[in-house]
């Protein structure tokens, strides 16, 4: 009994790691990615110098980092100066602990879970930990002892909140689809591609919830069109005015770790996670250790797409004035998912 | 008061429609502007290695030329310094001395011969006032430098390589 336990925690414990490196080194490229990405958008070459075609790139802007004069200011709460990126951090990074990687690895008889913890209300555990992510913000705002900081942080606060509402009120028609809280019941729910004479796949059966929870993910990662909080060119930095060094490399880096968390949860509740047409076939060919394994790559093509949507949005279109983002938050975007509620409430109850 | 122009336009702002205040559309024709760039060649040339080729009366860095058989051309005449707008050339005339008929073509050389390139406009008047073609402003594109001192140019950079070495 104690050695299952034991080896239940270990091997808990390597799939903790294993995320949590790939998340780290999904970050750390997705910036290398963005200029890249950046750069083609916009007919130029983007890093091209350290290494080749650039790849050893966040290297040297991680090392930049590291190497930058570290600046508490004097009447700063040193404390909370030090929480604020930490929390930021951390918040981003315990978002994938829900995310159902894959179906069970089999390696000769032993079962391995691609997954940290099914718990029955992984969706609400994700909120949570999204609505978690303000405090960082937030705090760090606020412990700079400086107003446009805190200006800043209470700007990207109520954006966050704001939006957390729509998407909130956007999962909630997906819940009644599905029926159930727990990530890995619904993407179980969304098997293969095809069944009963229509798509499993969630986006089909919710496309306006689809839409709602797109845009409120941009604005919860704080990306363009809706990076107000940390708008360099108009409004000061932002809630890291008085960051340096690695500190605001954290603030910065846990951008990327949401939007990679988030990519994870869109394609998990909306485009069928590892789901993919003909796994059915794969995974008796291939047998049980290695058909998962097919499906965790289907699951990071998937979420390396919608890296990539986020970064294609972001060098389209311009950010919104803060009224208007106000406006399609509050105005817009709740009165349409409540919307989006009472057609799916009666559209499963009238045409089941 | 009458318009200066005829090229007057008169804009008018209409309230947005439906489809312009979804904002999506709009949002949808933008993806495919960029997405349609993403595909383009790029514009950027890796410059250090490749270069633009320059077009033909481009003036860049100065070389004081040879004849044809290897000897300087330059006579230290002071021409060029004087037809200078930027005064940028100094130079020290010297006396060719016996021995020294297969370095100099004429009896006066220029011992030091000096181009500030700071203070070089390229304008390309000591190429036009020089009567002996000993000055071109043939070369590439001067480069970058820390120190003032080091954009001084010297003989050793602006005098031409030696015929057949």
């Amino acid at each position: 009994m104690e050695l299952a336990l034991i080896g239940f925690v270990g091997e808990k414990f390597i799939l903790v790691g294993i995320i949590f490196g790939i998340s780290l080194v999904v970050a750390m490229y997705s910036t290398y990615a963005e200029r890249k990405v950046a750069a083609f958008f916009q007919d130029r070459v983007g890093p091209n110098r350290a290494g080749p075609l650039g790849i050893l790139q966040p290297l040297a802007d991680g090392a930049k980092m590291f190497m930058k004069e570290e600046i508490i200011p004097t009447r700063a709460s040193s404390l909370l100066f030090i929480v604020g990126p930490s929390l930021a951090i951390m918040t981003a990074c315990i978002g994938s602990a829900v995310i159902p990687w894959g179906q069970p690895v089999i390696i000769g008889s032993d079962y391995f879970d691609l997954q940290v913890a099914d718990i029955n209300v992984g969706v609400l555990y994700i909120f949570g930990v999204v609505s978690l992510g303000v405090y960082g913000v937030m705090i760090g705002g606020w412990a700079s002892n400086n107003k446009y900081s805190l200006l800043g942080a209470i700007r990207a606060a109520s954006q966050n909140i704001s939006y957390e509402i729509a998407m909130g009120l956007s999962i909630i028609a997906l819940l009644m689809v599905t029926g159930t809280l727990s990530l890995r019941e619904i993407v179980e729910q969304q098997h293969g591609f095809w069944h009963h004479g229509y798509f499993t796949w969630n986006f089909f059966r919710q496309p306006l919830g689809f839409l709602l929870f797109i845009v409120c993910a941009f604005a919860e990662t704080n990306r363009t069109p809706f990076d107000l909080p940390e708008c360099e060119t108009e409004l000061v930095g932002g809630y890291h005015t008085e960051y340096s060094s690695m500190k605001l490399g954290f603030y910065l880096f846990s951008e990327y770790i949401n939007m990679f968390v988030s990519s994870a949860v869109m394609s998990t509740l909306y485009f069928g996670g590892y789901n993919y047409p003909g796994m059915d076939w794969v995974n008796t060919t291939f047998g049980g250790t290695w058909g998962p394994l097919v499906g965790v790559g289907v699951l990071f093509l998937k979420i390396v797409f919608f890296i990539f949507f986020f970064m294609w949005v972001r060098w389209t279109i311009p950010r919104f004035r803060y009224d208007q983002l106000m406006d399609l938050g509050w105005k817009i975007l709740i009165p349409l998912a409540i919307a989006n509620i009472v057609l799916t409430g009666l559209f499963s109850t009238f045409f089941k | 008061m009458e318009p200066l122009t005829s090229k007057r336009k008169v804009i008018e702002s209409k309230p947005l429609n439906f489809l312009e205040r979804a904002y999506l559309p709009a949002i949808l024709s933008g993806l495919r502007i960029t997405g349609k760039h993403f595909f383009r060649k790029s514009v950027t040339i890796r410059y250090p290695e490749q270069k633009r080729e320059f077009s033909e009366n481009f003036r860049g860095m100065h070389s004081l030329k040879r004849d044809e058989e290897g000897r300087e051309r330059c006579t230290a005449c002071g021409l060029c310094a004087l037809s200078c707008p930027a005064e940028a050339i100094t130079m020290i005339a010297a006396e060719r001395q016996p021995g020294e008929e297969h370095l100099y073509r004429e009896e006066k050389y220029a011992a030091v011969y000096e181009i500030n390139m700071l203070r070089c406009i390229f304008c390309g008047l000591c190429e036009e006032a020089c009567p002996k073609e000993a000055i071109y402003l043939d070369g590439d594109i001067v480069p970058s430098n820390y120190l003032r001192k080091d954009f001084i140019y010297g003989k050793d950079k602006l005098v031409e390589e030696p015929l057949n070495q």
